[in-house]
């Protein structure tokens, strides 16, 4: 049993494909996410599943229905996050919730309800009458996630949650979020943050030019693709390569980047002991557990996050 | 999923796909309440404003010029009240169909919000050009009432003049929606269409003096604008004027078609916008 599933889904804007024969499947209640850098095609993935951009090609059925025919009725049962916020700022925040309310044809008093309940939800309930620009990033996405919720979705895309939003902003949002998540409300989220992704996601596909890298739970990716530990060792930016060459045998695997070498290894201590005792001094030493930064790194030679 | 769970989702938008143009007409008219007492004063104020400088002020000499025939027999208040109507409306289709549209599509994308939504994007077009019709019918109505206290709609068919307004006003404003719907960057378009096509229309189309008035070649000016074949109009129903019945219904047919055509561009270049 499947809420949202994807075979082979492509999208092509002219010759350019934005997704690449994507597949995957969300069960009810689970939290989903899209892992990649900018321009992967995790968005584009969330339109069509979205009902608002028709794929090129594959299958999709969101809900058991689809998108092509039953768009209407997807979206109605749909919560949607979008990148960009795109609340009526000509309206005051509670007013927001009324007219969004009304497109999933609900009764005016039902709305009026639940929009109370929801600004309390959305830490909003003393700023109704608030002109929307008068809010911060932070309270605009809460609203946002508020509004998304007038229609008690089953779904909730989630498009870049916590992008441009400050570190306490940030967490109060996941706070939320976590709440829905015990709730049992199904998330479907993309990010290119790999702690916001650990936090939220039970299960991940990472995704890097319109396709599927890898999939699995966060902990079983890390497992899969990196090792229990990493040592993050910086010698200087002239330096990092020839103290790299010297330690190429020490742990599992080496990745070299421009301004430190990384180390992965189970134990990372036992690595870093190794590296002094090759007589390397590094600047600074780091020993971490892996995330899935290293995940990506590995899987596509690149970071996350430019 | 059960199959009792397969058919709630399948009834999930019965409500949206009925009646979701309504519900984006009701976005509008909030949107329209926030700035009430502006808007409200506008109507009001400027049939006043019309009335004071052309019924009374430009008026007094051309009736004075005119002989006894007054223009097309009639005084020149009664001549370009019907045209004044239609140009009112006009002028609202025009702001309304301009910059809210980019606005609603980029700068506070609130269209992109309504289609995350059930709503379709063929019922945000139908949603603002109804509520546009609304408005225009209301604030014409407002139009017509002044004048007519005034003496300048004396037909006891003059109430038409309101409706043939707003035929008018969708004929010129939708085809000006398809096009708002295509821009992705503001570079001064509308400001061009203010100038070169808005303000023209409102001096050329047989508005403030007869279209024959003007040198044969600038004639087909009118002949191409929605305001000349809506001032025509207003006038057989605003005075009676004396007009073939053939050319009535052309001027019926040019407004109905244009505004119909003008809608269903402005549908189909919204669809390529909002489903990308």
């Amino acid at each position: 049993m499947t809420v949202i599933s994807a075979t082979d889904l492509v999208k092509r804007y002219g010759e350019v494909a934005a997704v690449d024969g994507v597949s995957f499947e969300v069960a009810p209640g689970e939290s989903f996410g899209l892992l990649g850098p900018n321009g992967a095609g995790k968005s584009t993935t969330m339109r069509m599943v979205g009902a608002v951009s028709t794929r090129t090609a594959g299958e999709l059925t969101v809900l058991g229905l689809d998108p092509d025919e039953f768009g209407p009725e997807i979206r109605a049962r749909l919560g949607v996050v979008p990148q960009q916020d795109n609340l009526d700022n000509e309206l005051r925040v509670r007013e927001n919730l009324l007219t969004y309310g009304r497109y999933f044809g609900l009764p005016r008093r039902l709305i009026a309800e639940r929009a109370d309940e929801l600004l309390e939800f959305a830490q909003l309930a003393d700023r109704g009458d608030a002109k929307v620009d008068e809010l911060s990033g932070g309270m605009k996405r809460r609203l946002t996630i508020a509004r998304a919720l007038i229609n008690e979705p089953r779904i909730l895309l989630l498009d870049e949650p916590t992008t441009g939003l400050d570190p306490q902003a940030r967490h109060i949002l996941w706070d939320r979020l976590f709440r829905l998540k015990e709730q049992g409300t199904t998330l479907l989220l993309t990010t290119h943050y790999m702690d916001e992704a650990e936090q939220l996601c039970d299960r991940l596909v990472v995704v890097d030019h319109g396709r599927i890298m890898a999939e699995g739970s966060p902990a079983a990716l890390i497992r899969q693709y990196s090792t229990r530990e990493v040592l993050e060792v910086r010698f200087g930016s002239e330096r990092n390569a020839a103290a790299a060459a010297a330690l190429a045998d020490v742990g599992d695997r080496l990745e070299v980047l421009p301004d430190r070498v990384l180390v992965y290894a189970d134990d990372g201590e036992a690595a870093l002991v190794e590296v002094t005792a090759r007589g390397l001094q590094p600047l600074t030493s780091l020993v971490r557990r892996s995330s899935l930064e290293d995940v990506f790194l590995r899987l596509t030679g690149r970071s996350l996050i430019e | 999923m059960s199959s009792e769970d397969r058919l709630e989702l399948r009834r999930a938008a019965v409500r949206p796909r009925a009646f979701g143009a309504w519900y984006v007409t009701e976005h509008h008219v909030r949107i329209w309440r926030r700035y009430l007492g502006v808007n409200v004063a506008t109507a009001i104020g400027t049939p006043f404003m019309f009335l004071l400088a052309f019924g009374i002020g430009l008026g007094l000499l051309v009736n004075a010029n005119a002989g006894p025939g007054g223009v097309d027999g009639v005084s020149y208040l009664v001549f370009i009240a019907p045209a004044l109507i239609a140009t009112s409306a006009v002028t609202i289709a025009s702001d309304e169909f301009s910059y809210p549209v980019m606005q609603g599509l980029k700068w506070n994308p609130i269209y992109i919000g309504m289609h995350a939504t059930p709503i379709t994007a063929r019922q945000v077009v139908d949603g603002l050009v109804l509520f546009v019709a609304l408005r225009v019918t209301a604030t014409t109505f407002v139009y017509f009432l002044i004048m007519a206290a005034f003496g300048g709609v004396p037909a006891a068919s003059g109430v038409l003049t309101v409706p043939v307004a707003t035929f008018t006003a969708l004929a010129f404003g939708t085809p000006l929606f398809a096009y708002a719907a295509t821009l992705r960057e503001d570079r001064g378009q509308f400001a061009v269409v203010q100038r070169v096509l808005v303000l023209p229309l409102t001096l050329f189309s047989g508005t403030l003096f007869p279209l024959e008035q003007l040198p044969a070649f600038l004639q087909p000016i009118g002949w191409l604008s929605p305001l000349w074949h809506g001032a025509e109009l207003g006038r057989v129903v605003g005075y009676g004027a004396e007009r073939p019945l053939w050319l009535t219904a052309v001027h019926l047919a040019f407004l109905v078609v244009l505004a119909l055509a003008g809608w269903r561009l402005a549908v189909r270049v919204m669809r390529g916008r909002l489903d990308a």
